[in-house]
């Protein structure tokens, strides 16, 4: 079954890009160029060809670029090679619509919603900005094991969603009172809590049941030589279903929503329920948890984790996701680049990655040369900024 | 003036609909001013009854030209089964189902910490009072399946308990002629949750 592949993209005054075609007939494509040549932006505008607001999770209003009079309307459209044939994806701000608006097309037609892109394309990032995720907050580790999850699960973007928009209702009930000093309905309060505990419990099983699916993978050595991780998950509801079916967990959030109004009325928040939770990592052969690692040890571990994680998608949807790597190899040292190279080709997946310096994916341009490591795949270098014409973008 | 041409002010007027955009707009337009006698001027005149017929039905929000309404008088209608809707337009989807045949009751809108919409923005009282007057036997809650419509169903059914009477909501699952394998997920899991013996 041929991989998940973007083979054509197209961009329309998006980011630093007036206007960009560029073909990418190869599993490994390398983007290698000075700082602000445009790399990130091209893999930012592969990832908005998926579902949600892309790798840097940025405002619509960002994305158009700058004309005399604000941003400018933009388009970004890829044609992907997948298990079910060719189709194509287009994403922008609506012809004559709002500049904050952002419109899908499958195939021509105006996709339904976002569900449906999540479908055919699924597409994993690591950026320099994720290099922050062992220092901050847990909302941040959150929000990636989210996205982790969303992958496998599209629902499970609705069940955060729905958890989030119910718990703002009752932050702003319970600040109602605060501010005016009226006792909000507690039927409506009870409503709420209602709907924050069905959707809580399900996004929390889908966390746990993902955070148990990639220890799995890793444990089984599905990241090749690249050195193990092991994920933790810190949610007092995800523990409480180790215990207790979903249904008598959701009651008892129900029952324990109530009881502290008053505590989070006070608060201004509420102070528990899965939108707590945090993920640990813990570097394997040095059991030591990623906070006390150095740099290079924890790129090594979130590369590590995204692999297992692509590896998952294959295994469950049929096609591996699009790996957008920005910056990801010149953090390692040699052999873990190796290392990230050798897992790379061993994967179904066609993944992108970005450097300052061409160099160090030497090895990649010797794979090339020589004989593939794994029959039929080639691998492809582009370099950027690039005053040739598209076709040939490559050299290798 | 383009702001003082007529034909932009009536694209203008018709693009704020809901459905119609511009374009359409303009398209409507154009072919209204081809035929005005055949097709704008019966328009205009029908836009003027309805505006001054039509009226919300004092006992359930629907729009009318009697109050109450045509649902509401019909005697051949089952007065003791209420459904309560969140608008007009979930009213007459359900009238094109022919698949009820009690009464109505609209809410206009749902429960919205949010957007500023709490139950005393909603018709929440007058269904209480419609209850409380007897002889209604059931209560559909036929509400959209978002987190602010489940919420609201939640709420009136918390607020419709003393009252005693039977609180049903709609069914969620596999649409007719459709086939599994192409429902989301969380469709799928609603359906197998509201299984029920054959």
């Amino acid at each position: 079954m041929p991989p998940l592949s973007l083979t054509r993209l197209m961009l329309r005054d998006f980011r630093s890009y007036p206007a960009l075609t560029a073909g990418f007939h190869g599993r490994i494509v390398v983007v290698a160029g000075e700082n602000g040549v445009g790399k990130t932006n091209l893999l930012e505008a592969i990832s908005l060809l998926g579902p949600g607001r892309g790798l840097r999770g940025a405002r619509i209003l960002e994305f158009g670029l700058h004309g005399p009079e604000g941003p400018l309307p933009w388009a970004a459209a890829g044609r992907f090679r997948g298990p079910s044939g060719e189709f194509d994806i287009g994403t922008g701000t609506p012809e004559g619509g709002p500049a904050e608006r952002r419109v899908f097309r499958l195939d021509g037609q105006p996709a339904k919603s976002q569900a449906d892109l999540a479908e055919r394309v699924a597409a994993v990032w690591l950026t320099p900005q994720m290099d922050r995720l062992f220092q901050d907050g847990a909302g941040d580790r959150r929000r990636f094991l989210d996205r982790l999850v969303w992958a496998l699960e599209p629902h499970h973007a609705r069940e955060v969603a729905a958890y989030d928009n119910a718990m703002a209702q009752r932050n702003r009930l319970l600040a109602g009172e605060r501010r005016e000093g009226r006792a909000p309905d507690p039927a409506w309060l009870a409503a709420l809590e209602d709907a924050m505990a069905r959707h809580g419990v399900a996004a929390a099983a889908a966390r746990r049941g993902l955070v148990g699916r990639l220890n799995a993978a890793l444990e089984g050595g599905i990241t090749g030589a690249f050195p193990a991780a092991r994920l933790s998950l810190h949610c007092a509801v995800a523990a409480a279903l180790d215990q207790a079916p979903a249904l008598a967990v959701e009651d008892g959030l129900r029952a324990g929503w109530a009881a502290e109004r008053g505590r989070d009325a006070a608060a201004g928040a509420t102070l528990s329920g899965p939108h707590r939770a945090d993920l640990g990592f813990t570097h394997v052969p040095k059991s030591l948890p990623a906070a006390l690692c150095s740099t290079g040890e924890q790129k090594a571990l979130l590369v590590a984790v995204v692999l297992a994680h692509a590896a998952l998608i294959e295994q469950t949807r049929g096609f591996a996701p699009l790996l957008l790597l920005d910056e990801v190899a010149a953090h390692l040292d040699a052999p873990r680049r190796e290392a990230l190279f050798g897992a790379l080709a061993a994967l179904p997946a066609q993944a992108f990655l970005t450097g300052t310096d061409p160099a160090i994916f030497a090895p990649l341009r010797g794979w090339r040369r020589c004989s593939a490591p794994c029959p039929g795949r080639s691998f492809r270098m582009a370099i950027f900024p690039c005053r040739k014409p598209p076709e040939s973008l490559y050299y290798g | 003036m383009i702001e003082h041409d007529p034909v932009e002010h009536l694209i203008g007027l018709l693009a704020k609909l809901p459905g119609l955009g511009r374009r359409s707009a303009r398209r409507a337009v154009l072919r209204m001013l081809m035929q005005p006698e055949q097709a704008m001027l019966p328009l205009a005149a029908a836009l003027r009854d309805a505006a001054a017929a039509v009226r919300r039905c004092r006992l359930c929000g629907n729009l009318d030209a009697r109050d109450p309404c045509g649902i509401c008088r019909d005697p051949n209608r089952d007065h003791g089964v209420i459904c309560v809707v969140e608008g007009v337009a979930e009213l007459w989807a359900l009238e094109r189902a022919h698949a009820h045949r009690g009464l109505y009751h609209v809410l206009g809108g749902t429960l919205s910490a949010l957007g500023g919409i709490g139950p005393e923005d909603l018709a929440v009282q007058p269904l209480l009072a419609r209850i409380a007057e007897g002889g209604v036997e059931e209560v559909i809650l036929a509400l959209p399946a978002t987190v602010d419509g489940a919420t609201t169903a939640h709420y009136l059914t918390d607020r419709l308990k003393p009252a005693g009477v039977p609180v049903t909501r709609l069914a969620q699952g596999v649409p007719m002629g459709g086939a599994l394998d192409v429902l989301d997920e969380g469709t799928l899991a609603a359906a197998l949750k509201a299984r029920r013996a054959v």
